[in-house]
């Protein structure tokens, strides 16, 4: 198992880890609640999770509708195997209504469609149990009586409904690819779960650069599930990864999207996310990635959506493009972001930039902040170790 | 189906600035919008400015007290209202969306279905 600390720290999977994490702290809880004192922890306890097996997950689709408002003909009718997927796709719809706070909207998608208890949406979102109940019974009462539809929107409020989804679907990719508490590197059902949602989505919206962007996002980030763990279960970085394992198939299926999406003109978020994760699926060897380009692309993602965090996802990977010392100049530029000041992430990456520049008791000083900051015990473990190898 | 309340807001001062043209701009609209959606339309109408409303609460003596003005004092005031009829949320809001709302906006509220 291993720590996002991990990736930042020894390979810096930029695009495939961090911008993620970013991403799920975008999705509006803490804009509305503040900063937590810990925010690595949030997609640490997010993934605090039972596995859920399919028949789970059949079960939580299937009870969920109990409260859903249902077409009159829909009613007394056997839900049959066919019509799950369309079940989730109508979950994940009503979920994310707008009239729907966005954190609703994703808690209410953590405890329907992923089937996570209240107890661990309550952890993820950072607040008491009693609190996380009160909201989904609040939200459940108002899909019921305000009802909210149980369906696909219709083609003409689609694409107004989409990027509500898109953030949900990623945020789930996210916490199953990332897992970082329990005795697994992912889970996959989350993750699988998620790619089928990105399949649906992309039949209903075909057209979409951000729908066809969020495919292959997931598509190349996945496409390294076999690479990333090692004979005794350990985590391979990007750096250390056989990339003959890479899915072959998944990579050239995720670069034909994210090539189309770029080809459609200016690119949103996920398209550049993905193109991002493009760059590292096209280099043979981590040696040969394009760092560059990744910067680039970070300059636009940037633009796009400032977040410190994405901020400093660029300063790390112009410590690769441009050498440690630079990289270094501006991950302390972001220091003093209120956002950043307890960001575990943050002092790892200064912590790698001084290892790299042979600044020894520094680097070991900022590991050993980080180990601090960090809550999962395996991030602090790896951490140590880096801590131990200084010397 | 359910019936929602569909409450227009907007901001009074804002209409006390506007002329005679634009009134009937958005009169006109209503019109349109009626004409668009009257199969649904279950009632609805124009207010006069909250500086006519009376509020009523009940102290903690039981006692009504009746007091000069809207219940809660906003900037954005309810200026009129529809009663519209749709099968579920998206139609209301649908519906909704074609009123008229200058200098406001708008609230759907599910009416409580008595059995």
């Amino acid at each position: 198992m291993l720590a996002a600390t991990i990736r930042i720290t020894r390979d810096f999977d930029v695009a495939e880890e961090c911008v993620q994490d970013a991403f799920a702290r975008a999705l509006a809880t803490w804009a509305q609640q503040g900063i937590p004192k810990n925010p690595g922890a949030w997609l640490t306890t997010v993934a605090r999770r039972r596995a859920i097996d399919v028949g789970r997950r059949r079960d939580v689709a299937t009870r969920s509708q109990r409260f859903l408002v249902t077409d009159d003909a829909d009613v007394g009718r056997e839900v049959s195997d066919g019509d799950f997927e369309d079940d989730r796709l109508r979950l994940i719809f009503t979920c994310c209504h707008p009239s729907l706070t966005t954190d609703t909207q994703v808690a209410l998608a953590l405890r329907m469609l992923c089937g996570l208890s209240t107890t661990e949406v309550a952890k993820a979102f950072l607040v008491k149990e009693s609190a996380m109940a009160a909201r989904l019974t609040r939200a459940k009462k108002k899909i019921a009586l305000a009802r909210i539809p149980y369906r696909v929107p219709e083609r003409s409020e689609l694409r107004g409904r989409i990027d509500a989804v898109l953030l949900v679907v990623h945020l789930l990719f996210t916490t199953g690819h990332t897992s970082p508490v329990g005795e697994k590197l992912s889970q996959i059902d989350l993750v699988e779960r998620s790619l089928d949602l990105a399949l649906m989505l992309r039949g209903l919206l075909p057209d979409d650069a951000e729908v066809a962007s969020l495919l292959a996002l997931i598509l190349l980030t996945d496409s390294r599930r076999g690479a990333r763990i090692g004979a005794d279960g350990e985590f391979l970085a990007l750096a250390d990864q056989d990339r003959s394992k890479w899915h072959r198939d998944s990579i050239d299926e995720g670069l034909a999207l994210v090539g189309a999406s770029i080809r459609r003109g200016r690119p949103g978020r996920f398209t550049l996310m993905a193109a991002i994760a493009a760059v590292h699926s096209s280099a043979a060897h981590w040696d040969e990635t394009d760092w560059s380009e990744i910067v680039g692309l970070y300059d636009l993602l940037l633009e796009a959506w400032p977040s410190p965090v994405v901020a400093l996802n660029r300063a790390v990977a112009l410590s690769f493009a441009e050498g440690p010392l630079v990289g270094l100049m501006a991950i302390d530029e972001l220091s003093t972001d209120p956002q950043l000041s307890t960001y575990p992430y943050l002092a790892a990456a200064r912590g790698d930039c001084l290892e790299r520049l042979e600044r020894l008791p520094e680097a070991r000083e900022a590991f050993e902040e980080a180990a601090l900051l960090t809550e999962n015990h395996v991030e602090r473990d790896f951490l140590r170790l880096r801590i131990a190898q200084l010397s | 189906m359910a019936e929602y309340l569909v409450l227009i807001y907007s901001n009074e001062e804002s209409w006390a600035a506007t002329d005679e043209a634009f009134s009937a701009k958005i009169m006109e609209g209503h019109s349109k919008f009626g004409e668009k959606h009257g199969a649904a339309l279950r009632g609805g109408n124009a207010l006069e400015p909250s500086m006519t409303s009376t509020s009523i609460r009940t102290d903690a003596a039981g006692k009504s007290v009746t007091t000069d003005g809207p219940f809660a004092e906003t900037k954005e005031a309810i200026g009129g209202y529809y009663v519209v009829e749709a099968a579920d949320l998206d139609a209301a809001i649908a519906i909704a969306k074609d009123i008229p709302a200058p200098f406001g906006g708008i609230e759907v509220r599910p009416i409580r279905a008595m059995s």
